[in-house]
Formats: structure tokens, sequence, C-alpha cells
């Protein structure tokens, strides 16, 4: 930083303040980056101090407790995680795949002439806001659903043994399903553009090759593509993954925000979102307690996801350390 | 091609009659880029032309490639020597506008026709790239890849199939010990070893050889060329280079090529020490390229 004093007075005054620049640069972008620490801590510090009450009156039951009782007072919010845990993994069962294959067939299959549009098409759907997703969802989806999809799969998979559980439920349309598959459709945009992009910066020539083992296009999708790109993948459904489980607005409209703890995912359910979308307007003293003890649970949530997405990353980057060398 | 002059097909098409011309033959002009000691040809290209969308990267090339030999295709860039290579595998059908006409015949068969089935020609016609480009996976399976594509082997065989490729890419010695792990492991001229131990172990007939030293170090170039001479013995070797030294060095035949046109072709000490054309001798003697 310090400039030489042998050089001419020209170029240390220059110097100087240049070095003065420098420093108030430093000291600007310092105090920015910190503030997104001391908003970290002020939020949890909020979420804690709020929730306390909640934690002294039910203790470690409200945390497994299937009773939200309003009326009474009593609260627990198991119903609620569970039904974002599930939404959020139907969602993602759903929109891994179909991700996967929006992802290839831009980036491996498409012919040049289509590779723009769809492109274009799969962005433009991560751009619109969910409330949209939610109002479709509410008034097309949900009614078609339980005329057509519900019944079809009450009949065959409702049937089965275990899991036949799992597909039954009153024709209502507003349900646990519904809302995971929406979930689903809201984040395969963003699945699928992550995708696309890891998919399309494999090398050339390591496609090449691969071709020129005489592998087919699956193959070397397979072996070549997905073995290359799997860091990118995991944090492109991680992200989608954290998207679900956060969101509020369209999830509420095709819920059914319901507080009953039912095995069918097609009953009506709830998730902490909108739980919270729902009740925030009318409550205190302890309802509200209550409510910002979800939101701090949602927000452990979806920092143990982003933990363990993370911790994934940075074990298979050692994996492959070196793979460029 | 029909267009053409029949004198500019004369220069590079080589006639079966020809092959067994004798050596003295060759300062006659209408002969001069037969391979006059060829007796087994591997591959035979006839008026091949090629095509980026309408831009011909090539233009009517015919000529013979002898079976175990190494061949090198020698050029200034842009002159389509690589473009060449891309033909004899098919390379080019994964994109779209590129297209090749004429014949290319591998073994009495005509690969550019209908009804070839790709992965089985690029089984048969094994590839290395300019730069290494080891899978992502472990030496083993990297060695293990395409034999696994094609044939179904015990473990024991397999075992001995990557033992036996690795060895003879020349790299067995260094990796026996730590085939599980990465392949990107390797330093750069390893992992070209590595490929060219992946391209053989499929046992093809045909190895096609992009620019294989051009990333690598004065010694894994080396090496490399060693292995490229005992290779001959039991592939017919095509290599495309831009290095005259190196096309000197390895190689039984040379074809030198310009503006995607075939300028001369004949065996390597013809073409260094006694070339027909201006064009060749200023370009190996270094005074253009």
């Amino acid at each position: 930083m310090a400039v030489p004093e042998t050089q001419s007075s020209k170029h240390s005054r220059r110097g100087a303040s240049g070095a003065l620049a420098d420093k108030a640069f430093k000291g600007v972008a310092f105090f920015f980056a910190s503030m997104v620490l001391v908003v970290l801590a002020a939020i949890i510090v909020m979420l804690f101090k709020d929730a306390w009450p909640t934690f002294q009156t039910f203790g470690l039951d409200f945390f497994v407790s299937a009773k939200w009782d309003v009326v009474n007072d009593q609260y627990g919010a198991l119903i609620p995680i569970v039904g974002t845990l599930v939404t959020s993994l139907i969602a993602i069962l759903i929109g891994i795949p179909v991700s996967f294959g929006i992802a290839l067939f831009i980036s491996v299959m498409a012919p040049v002439w289509l590779k723009r549009p769809v492109g274009i098409a799969v962005e433009l759907l991560a751009a619109v806001p969910s409330i949209i997703y939610g109002m479709w969802g509410l008034f097309y989806f949900a009614p078609w659903f339980s005329e057509n999809l519900q019944p079809l799969l009450t009949d065959t998979l409702g049937e089965l043994p275990l899991i036949g559980q799992f597909f039954q439920g009153p024709p209502i349309g507003v349900s646990l399903f519904t809302a995971g598959f929406i979930l689903a459709i809201m984040i395969i945009p963003f699945i699928a553009s992550v995708m696309r992009d890891m998919f399309d910066v494999v090398p050339k020539d390591l496609k090449e090759s691969a071709y020129a083992m005489g592998s087919t296009t699956w193959e070397v999708i397979w072996t070549v593509i997905l073995p290359y790109t799997k860091v990118g993948v995991i944090g492109g459904i991680m992200l989608g993954l954290g998207r679900a489980l956060g969101e509020t607005m369209a999830v509420t409209f095709v819920v059914g925000n319901a507080q009953e703890l039912m095995a069918g995912l097609f009953y009506p359910g709830s998730t902490i979102a909108s739980t919270l979308a729902n009740e925030f307007n009318e409550a205190d003293g302890l309802h509200m307690s209550s409510l910002i003890a979800l939101g701090l649970i949602l927000f452990m949530i979806t920092f143990v996801v982003l933990a363990i997405s993370k911790w994934f990353l940075l074990r298979l980057g050692h994996a492959q350390e070196g793979r460029s060398a | 091609m029909t267009q053409d002059s029949s004198t500019d097909q004369d220069l590079r098409r080589s006639e079966p009659s020809a092959l067994s011309a004798s050596e003295s033959s060759h300062g006659l002009l209408e002969k001069r880029n037969y391979i006059r000691d060829v007796t087994n040809s591997k591959i035979s290209l006839r008026d091949l032309s090629f095509y980026y969308g309408k831009f011909k990267a090539l233009h009517d090339i015919s000529m013979e490639i002898p079976d175990r030999k190494v061949t090198a295709f020698i050029g200034p860039s842009g002159c389509g020597k690589s473009t060449l290579l891309r033909v004899f595998n098919r390379m080019y059908d994964l994109y779209p506008g590129q297209r090749a006409e004429g014949d290319l015949i591998l073994d009495g068969r005509n690969i550019l026709g209908p009804g070839v089935d790709l992965n089985m020609l690029r089984a048969r016609v094994g590839m290395v790239f300019q730069k290494p480009t080891p899978f992502p996976m472990s030496i083993y399976d990297n060695v293990a890849f395409g034999v696994r594509l094609y044939e179904k082997l015990r473990k024991s065989d397999l075992d001995d199939r990557i033992q036996w490729a690795l060895q003879r890419a020349a790299l067995w010695d260094e990796v026996k010990d730590k085939l599980k792990q990465s392949g990107g492991a390797l330093s750069g001229g390893q992992q070209q070893r590595l490929c060219i131990a992946r391209g053989i172990a499929v046992k093809p007939e045909v190895l096609l050889l992009d620019e294989p030293t051009s990333a690598l170090d004065p010694i894994s170039t080396s090496r490399i060329e060693e292995l490229i001479y005992e290779l001959k013995d039991d592939f017919t070797i095509a290599i495309v280079t831009h290095n005259m030294q190196q096309a000197a060095r390895v190689s039984d035949y040379t074809a030198f090529m310009y503006l995607g046109e075939l300028m001369e072709y004949d065996r390597t000490d013809v073409i260094f020490t006694n070339p027909d054309r201006k064009e060749t001798e200023d370009y190996v003697t270094g005074r253009f390229g």
C-alpha cells in the first residue's frame, strides 16, 4: 500500500489518495458485510425472545404435540412441521426427475433452434409470482385434481398394502398432495435452470470422448455428465428444496389449512408458512408467541438443509479435487 | 466433386493398380501421391468432402491408409486435418449442419453410408483428444469404461484386460497401486496415457490421435511417442500433429494437407526429404505454416 518515498511527488500524491480511497472502500465494504451478520443475529434474537413464552409453557412438547387449539390456548407444532416436510418432500420427488428431463433435453438433446425458446420459457416460469401459482392451483388445478387424478390415484396406489393409506382422503382438491404438486411446479424452473447451466459447462472434449468410446447419449449422460456435474446438481436441488420449505402464498391457497394430523396425503393440512400467513392477523399473547416459535422452527429447518447441502458439496469437492489438474 | 478437373483427381486418387507400382515411378507427376508399397489398405477415402453448413472444409480427398502403420496428418492450422480425423469415427454426427460426402471405406464397408451402427463403429475406431479427458471416475473405471459397454467379462478377465491396456499404455507401473483413485488426480501426461489405455482397452482396429501431445511436457511427449511406435504392431494409427518432428519420428506415412486439400501423401521419409510439391517442402522446412 505505502508508496516508496523515492517516487516523484506527483506519484506519491496520487498514491496517497489512492491508498486513502482503498482504506475507505475497505471500511465501507466491511460495514455492509458485517450488516449481514448483524441482521441475522437480530432475527435469531428476536425469534428466540418472542418464542420464549411458548417454550416455557409447553417445553419440548411443543415440537411433538399435534394439538393446535386456539380456543383453549394449547399449541403444538407437529402438524405444521410434518406438513412442511411432507409437501417439500413431494415437491422434490416430483421436481427432481422432471427437472432432469428438462435440463438434459435443453442441454444435450434439443435441436439448436429449440434450445433458446425452451430455456427462456423455463426462466420465465421461475419469474412467475408465487401468488399466481396459488390462484391457478386453487381455481384450476385443485378442482381438476379432485375430479380426475385423485380418484385415479386412490383406485390404484390407494389399493396397495402399507402405502395405500397415503393415497386416501376426501375429494375436495385442497390437500398436502396438491400443495406439494404446486410446489413441484414452482421449484422445477429453479432446479432445471441450475442443472442446465451445469450440463452446459461440461467440456465438449469430455462429452466427445465418451461418444468416441461408442457410448449412447444415455450412457454419456449417466456415466460422464452426471458424475461431472453432481456438485452443481445437488446445489440446484437444495436451492429448490429451500424454496419449497419456505414458500407461503401458493401453499396457503391449496393446502387446506386444517390443523389435523392425517395419514392420507389427500387430506387438507397445513405447513408452517401457511399457518403463519393465516393466523398472524388475529393472534396475540401465547398464540402469537407460538406462531413465532413456528417461525423459529422453519428457520432452523432451512438452516439445517443448507448446512447439510454445504457439507455435502464440501465433501464432493474434496473427493473430486484435482479433477481438472 | 465431378466438376473438379480430372487432373486434380489424378493427383490425389490412388488406384489399386498403383499400389504395387515400383519405387522408381515416384518422380512421375501423375503418380506422385500414390503410396507405392501399400498392399493392405485399412481405410480408403474416395472423393471425401466435408461441410460445416455451407462451408466446404475438405475437398475431394482420396487416399489409402495402410493397416498397422502410423499415418500422420500435418499442415497449417485450419487445413482440415482434425476435421478429417473426425470423419473417421463420424464424430461430426453429433453436430447438426456438419456432413461428409464421398466414401470412407473401412475394411470394405463404406462407413458414411446408411445403416452404420455408430456405436459399433466407434468401438472399432478409438480416439484420443488433444487435451486429456479422463472421465470423472476411478482409474480402473476409466479403462473399463468402453469394455463394459461392449463385453460382459468376468471380474478376473476384466482385471486382466485393464492391466493389459495399462501396460500397453506404459502406465501400469505408475498406477497399479492406486487403481481406485480418481483419474483426474494423475498428471497431464499420465492422464493422456490413461486415455490411450481407455482407447485400446476395447481392442479397436483403428486409433485416432488428435494432437495427443500438444498439451504435454517434453518428457510426457516422448513417452507417448514411444508408445505410438509400439502400438502400431496391433493398431492402425492416424495421428494429427502440429509438430513436424513428431510426424517424422513416429509415422510411416505422412499426408500434408493445405486449405482442405490433400497436397501430398507418401512415405514419411519421402515427404520430409524429397517431397514432390513446393508447398510440402516449404512447410516441412518451416518456411510457412
